[in-house]
């Protein structure tokens, strides 16, 4: 079992797509809220094998998209303090700020490094004790474990020149927030590596509340197929629940150490996500006994933030109500190399998807 | 800020090309290189020349499979074997950082005369300077080469004779190198047995030419890879490109890592891998040369130009959805999870 040629076995997938197109008898849009479901999606041509009536949507799932204009404005504004190496994921680098990018920021000579965890940042941080490293500390309940570990092993170590930004989320406030939003859909592929964390307890509310099916799913395209496959069966059956395909990674409980972590060192406050605005407690901060390491309490920067783009319907595609080929710029003026909106920057986002792969035949 | 050179300029993607077309071509414009192709063709009375120059600026410099020496040569002699070209001299230029050990760049010189040889190429001319510490990294290398073309052959580099039809190959795996390279890096935590695929194609391509096969196009899959050469050939065509994901020769290991890193493998450089676009009536003849080297053998048929989907690439995916194929469009990034 390689895990990889096993799940894009093309017979079992056309397997799969004839019982799909069996059971979707009316139209029917379910919505992936993880930006590696929505690259897959689109990087294996799924679409182009689904019958008409199912239409995928591609929700808020990818971390870098949904980080907001001000965060990167201040983790640029940081980077130009003396001294300082700011570590950051890498498609970071691209995202717009209102003047601009980490990346352009780094060839004017700010000292800014891609890394690959925050363990990364955290060893930079050991081998030039004579600077301040400050890592951006982006991204779901994927990453936000590994941040708390990060700070928890500088506070062991007591290490003083590491620092982070967070701008942590957590994703069960922003599909509650789409569907109160009057975003029409008949179920959530839910994220798989959020939940191999967060398990599958935390979906039950969304379930119950809005009477929508949630099928937490693998990234390969038997997964999502089969996901689908399963959302259906519950429209069938009128029997909305909350069920796990991707078994071999997620248990309902979760990852019960990394959740303690996580909960030990943040804590969930308001905050902004790109396209959607504030949301509630959704927003990962550090807890105060941790300020030492957090990089809003220990550099005092300014920054001017302004709204994005006028054209630029970000915020619609992430809720969903609209799909990239909608917007005015998209292709145009939004590209991957000069990007308006952060779902054309990451790799996982939804502009960039339909940018690099967007299906034929449909 | 837009006014600064970032990475991405000299990816091999679309912000290079930009670059190129927006700056270079603007001010050196002139016949042979506004047509954009591996080599410069050039016509003096009584022969066809390929011209060829690259720069070559490697972390490490020496990796599984080669070093920058290796490199060097290799590239200025495929990007005139592509051409269609019979490698006859290369110069030689080295840019070093004061403070560089003497056996190190020994070791490098070494290879290059090695690969040289072997290749059966002279090395004529050559430049040497040293830069203070810090202002360079360690050793770079410019070299630049001369071939002669058939006349029979010196439509190749520019590819006009690409039609419908035609038949796509490649000779062997891809993104070798490039993985080879990321993996040699002391920042990446991850160690395997990725050897670079870096290697000098022409004898490989010779036998292809002299045997008689109609070679529509050929293009060396550096930068950028197998994607940005494709969507290159069929950009603002009448014809499109057809593919198929499960003819693409990729090694296991390969695959993984593009799994691991968030890559697509058809981004991915390779240093010893060509794209050769013959005829349809050629589909035997080519196969039997390729199965036959040692430099071929691991060769696959990986599609065809069509009437379909014009000025654009697709692919039929592994699982029977078909996508985009596209130019990469800034550098590769690992992405977060």
């Amino acid at each position: 079992m390689k895990y990889i040629d096993e799940y894009r076995n093309p017979e079992h997938i056309e397997r799969l797509c004839a019982s799909i197109r069996k059971m979707a008898q009316k139209p029917y849009v379910f919505m992936e809220v993880c930006g590696g479901h929505t690259m897959n999606i689109q990087k294996f041509g799924i679409p182009s094998l689904l019958p008409s009536e199912i239409k995928l949507i591609s929700g808020p799932g990818c971390p870098v998209c949904v980080t907001d204009t001000s965060y990167i404005d201040h983790m640029t504004a940081l980077s130009q303090l003396d001294n300082t190496i700011i570590c950051t994921y890498g498609d970071l680098m691209r995202v717009p700020g209102t003047y601009t990018t980490l990346e352009k920021e780094k060839a004017a000579g700010a000292d800014i490094r891609v890394v690959l965890s925050s363990l990364d940042a955290l060893k930079t941080a050991t081998e030039n004790p004579k600077k301040n490293v400050i890592f951006a500390a982006i991204g779901f309940e994927t990453t936000a474990p590994g941040t708390a570990v990060a700070v928890l092993e500088a506070e062991k170590i007591h290490l003083s020149n590491f620092s982070i930004l967070s701008a942590h989320k957590i994703m069960p406030p922003a599909m509650k927030a789409i569907v109160e939003d009057d975003v029409k859909i008949n179920g959530y592929i839910c994220p798989g590596h959020v939940s191999t964390i967060s398990g599958s307890e935390m979906y039950e509310e969304i379930c119950r509340d809005f009477g929508l099916g949630c099928v937490i799913s693998g990234f390969e395209p038997l997964d999502i197929l089969q996901s689908i496959y399963m959302l259906l069966l519950q429209l069938k059956h009128v029997d909305p629940k909350v069920e796990i395909q991707y078994k071999r990674a997620v248990k309902p409980w979760g990852n019960r150490k990394a959740k303690r972590i996580m909960n030990q060192v943040f804590v969930a406050e308001d905050g902004n996500w790109r396209g959607l605005g504030s949301i509630k407690k959704s927003v990962l901060k550090l807890r105060p006994q941790f300020y030492k390491y957090d990089a809003e309490q220990q550099f005092s920067v300014s920054f001017n933030t302004k709204e994005p783009d006028k054209g630029c319907i970000c915020g619609e595609i992430l809720k969903g109500k609209k799909s990239p080929s909608d917007c005015n710029l998209f292709a145009h003026k939004c590209n991957p190399e000069n990007p308006v909106g952060a779902c054309m920057v990451s790799n996982e986002g939804t502009c960039q998807a339909y940018f690099k792969y967007h299906q034929y035949g449909r | 800020m837009d006014d600064r050179i970032i990475l991405g300029h000299g990816s091999g993607g679309k912000l290079m090309h930009q670059l190129i077309t927006d700056l270079f071509f603007k001010y050196f414009n002139n016949e042979a290189l506004k047509k954009s192709t591996d080599s410069a063709i050039l016509e003096i009375p009584g022969m066809h020349l390929a011209f060829t120059t690259d720069s070559y600026i490697v972390d490490p410099l020496f990796f599984p499979g080669g070093n920058i020496g290796k490199l060097a040569i290799c590239g200025t002699i495929n990007d005139l074997a592509v051409s269609g070209a019979h490698p006859q001299f290369i110069s030689v230029g080295f840019i070093i950082e004061e403070g560089y050990p003497l056996t190190k760049l020994e070791e490098i010189v070494q290879t290059m005369a090695f690969e040289a040889k072997k290749a059966g190429v002279q090395i004529v001319t050559g430049d040497t300077k040293v830069v203070n510490k810090g202002k360079a990294d360690k050793v770079f290398i410019n070299t630049s080469g001369i071939g002669i073309i058939k006349d029979e052959h010196k439509h190749i580099a520019t590819g006009n004779k690409i039609a419908p039809g035609d038949l796509l190959f490649v000779n062997g795996t891809l993104g070798d190198h490039a993985m080879a390279v990321l993996t040699a890096r002391e920042d990446l935590p991850l160690r395997t047995d990725i050897q670079s695929d870096c290697t000098c194609l022409h004898h490989l391509i010779e036998n292809i030419l002299d045997a008689g096969i109609h070679v529509k196009f050929m293009r060396d899959l550096t930068r950028g890879g197998l994607a940005t050469v494709l969507d290159e050939i069929a950009s603002g065509k009448n014809f499109g490109i057809e593919i198929n994901e499960k003819d693409i020769p990729i090694k296991e290991s390969v695959k993984a890592l593009c799994e691991v890193l968030g890559f697509d493998a058809l981004h991915l450089a390779n240093e010893g891998k060509v794209l050769i676009v013959v005829d349809k009536t050629d589909e035997t003849a080519i196969q039997e040369i390729l199965h036959n080297d040692v430099l071929g053998k691991s060769y696959r048929m990986i599609g065809k130009i069509t009437d379909n989907y014009k000025g654009e690439v697709v692919m039929n995916s592994i699982i029977g959805g078909k996508r985009l194929v596209k130019m990469l469009a800034g550098e590769q990034l690992p992405r977060i999870c």
